[in-house]
């Protein structure tokens, strides 16, 4: 007896089971696809237009709508649980859907030059103590900025050294000195940005200096010469004028050792030349030579047009005149 | 960002931390939405923007009220201007004429440039007001549901479906509270037509842990159909997707798994030295007094030793 009883309590209870996870189960011919980062569920199964067609859209819909759900949320029910301030939160998978960025993906800043410099020599960044013991006012005050150690912005008096000139201000020159440098830093940013884009700059020419030297005239004179909208192709040049040094293209050594593929394709480019028959042919020098000959064509033809219409000019009185003289030129 | 707008350098630190907000991140801000009105609109598509606006892209959106006289399709260049100018890279941009009456147009734009753009005709609207049912709080994540095996199949609804999951999906959460789950989004493709459905989920109990669920509609509801399209090429789109370098998950060495889920792992040890295992300890196998002496003279210099009984 005891042993029925046992079986009939079972298969009750498979049978509640069974009823309870009716309540939820769903069925489907192609399984969903899941991205639970994003809480989507993709359902790839075709819509049944026939039980579309015999209810009302909005309840078919709704219909596959709650289905779609079920199994959505079944599948949120599976993962781990925590317990956050007295609430059941679920913790939520990476998206899995790639969807484009908003922006692209972060360059490295490109270094600037000093960096390039630095990591060549190996120069290594040296981190400095922030405060710095003042022995004037005998504490301990910041490296840098306001209210820093040993300012020499605070000095109220500055000796005049012995060479310069004792009518300068020195206060002045301070102040003009650091302005200076402030500029060339900043000169120096905006090439840094355009070197890292490679945008070509126009030569800035002559910088300032505090001392110019004799180069630095004779650099600036060229500057000066240079710059006139002929680029300084018709300047006149003074009696003992002498061509300007480096300034042409400076010649240029490929390195000992490195790129031998280089190194081999130019050697075989150079027997290949030196092999060939055939005169090479420098493709600019011929489209100018070309140009030039249509041009010398052009000229002619015109210029023999023109005669003939001042001949013919010639018979009517009033533009005789001119028609004779053009044709005299 | 063009280049020049890097060069201008942010004179405080207030412009300095809003500049580096726009940058461009490893990882990305959620992204924002723009819903833009155009120069003639029809109450359905401004009460459609409005709905949207205040269920799905509220913390992360903004609202063009006003007349805005452009038509993406033929002209990009004040979509993106207003991109760049609201740090926007979702928009909707509704209209109503003639020829396209209830026009709606979804999009995306990488780069502060339009990506692509799917434009949609609403065929019926019901409004978030006028269905008569609780809803739920705004802004909270809906689950989205994509039914149809258009979705998978046609170019073009697959992108659709990529766009709706980008301007609905809000934001990217670790965790969920899971009786905060109470939005469903459902987009249906089925005739030609897209219908998107808005429920609101309930919790019932089904007496195992997980729960039944039942739907209630809570609007809005439009039925849409697809009209003009402009997806990015595969090249634009390919960059769009990349992943960065630094995100991506570094493959752990001497790990391997097979077939069957099995993992194998690969493990490097010196050779054992088996004279000095220890087997079954008896009376028989104890090594005698002089033996120990002896051993332990051979072995002296190896303070490392286990100490033998």
């Amino acid at each position: 007896m005891a042993a029925c009883s046992m079986e009939d309590v079972l298969a009750r209870v498979e049978k509640e089971e069974a009823e309870k996870l009716k309540n939820i189960s769903v069925y489907k011919g192609l399984e969903l696809e899941f991205d639970l980062g994003n809480l989507l569920a993709c359902d790839q199964n075709p819509p049944d237009t026939r039980q579309f067609r015999k209810r009302t859209a909005d309840e078919f819909l709704r219909a596959l709508a709650r289905d779609n759900t079920q199994l959505l949320v079944n599948e949120i029910w599976k993962l781990p649980v925590e317990r956050v301030e007295d609430v059941i939160v679920a913790k939520l998978p990476d998206p899995a859907t790639r969807l484009p960025r908003e922006k692209p993906v972060p360059k490295p800043r490109p270094p600037t030059r000093w960096e390039e410099f630095a990591k060549l020599k190996g120069i290594q960044k040296k981190k400095k103590t922030n405060l710095v013991w003042d022995e004037v006012h005998k504490q301990w005050k910041r490296r840098w900025g306001y209210k820093r150690a040993s300012d020499d912005t605070k000095e109220w008096l500055i000796e005049v050294p012995v060479t310069a000139d004792p009518n300068e201000d020195q206060f002045a020159k301070r102040i003009k000195a650091k302005k200076e440098r402030i500029d060339k830093n900043e000169l120096n940013r905006l090439k840094n940005i355009a070197r890292a884009q490679k945008v070509k700059v126009p030569g800035v020419g002559l910088l300032p200096t505090d001392q110019q030297s004799k180069n630095d005239l004779g650099k600036a004179i060229q500057v000066a010469k240079m710059s006139t909208a002929s680029v300084g192709k018709f300047q006149d040049k003074l009696a003992k004028e002498k061509e300007p040094k480096n300034s042409g293209k400076k010649r240029k050594f490929q390195p000992l050792i490195g790129d031998f593929s280089a190194e081999k394709q130019k050697q075989l480019d150079l027997l290949k030349t030196m092999e060939s028959k055939k005169p090479k042919l420098n493709i600019t020098k011929a489209v100018n030579k070309q140009m030039r000959e249509e041009d010398r064509e052009a000229a002619a033809t015109k210029k023999r047009k023109r005669s003939q219409k001042g001949r013919r000019g010639g018979f009517d009185g009033k533009g005789g005149k001119g028609g004779k003289k053009q044709g005299a030129k | 960002m063009t280049s020049l707008d890097k060069v201008v350098k942010p004179k405080t630190k207030r412009s300095k931390r809003f500049l580096q907000k726009r940058e461009s991140k490893l990882i990305e801000n959620t992204k924002n939405a723009m819903l833009i009105k155009g120069g003639n609109t029809s109450e359905i598509v401004t009460q459609t923007l409005k709905d949207i606006i205040y269920m799905y892209a509220k913390p992360h959106g903004t609202y063009q009220s006003r007349k805005n006289i452009t038509r993406p399709f033929e002209d990009q260049t004040s979509l993106e201007f207003f991109s760049k100018k609201s740090d926007c890279s979702l928009f909707l941009f509704g209209s109503h004429n003639k020829k396209r009456p209830n026009n709606l147009i979804f999009g995306r734009i990488f780069d502060y440039h339009v990506l692509d753009m799917i434009e949609l005709g609403i065929e019926k609207f019901v409004s978030l007001k006028d269905i008569k049912n609780s809803k739920c709080a705004e802004g909270t994540k809906p689950m989205l549901i994509f039914a149809g095996d258009v979705f998978q199949l046609n170019n073009e609804y697959k992108r659709l479906k990529s766009i709706f999951i980008d301007f609905f999906r809000g934001p990217n959460v670790p965790r969920v509270r899971l009786a905060g789950l109470e939005n469903v989004l459902h987009f249906t493709a089925l005739d030609g037509r897209i219908y998107m459905r808005s429920y609101k989920v309930l919790l019932k109990k089904s007496g195992c842990k997980t729960p039944r669920i039942e739907l209630e509609e809570m609007g809005p509801s439009v039925d849409f159909v697809l009209r003009r399209t402009h997806l990015a090429s595969d090249d634009l789109y390919k960059t769009a997707l990349k992943q960065p370098k630094a995100l991506k998950p570094k493959k752990k060495k001497n790990i391997s798994s097979d077939a069957f889920g099995t993992t194998y792992g690969r493990i490097h040890m010196q050779k054992q030295d088996l004279s000095k295992l220890q087997t079954r300890k008896m009376k028989g196998l104890k090594k005698r007094k002089g033996e120990k002496a002896a051993a332990e003279e051979l072995e002296g210099d190896s303070p490392k030793r286990s100490k033998l009984e």
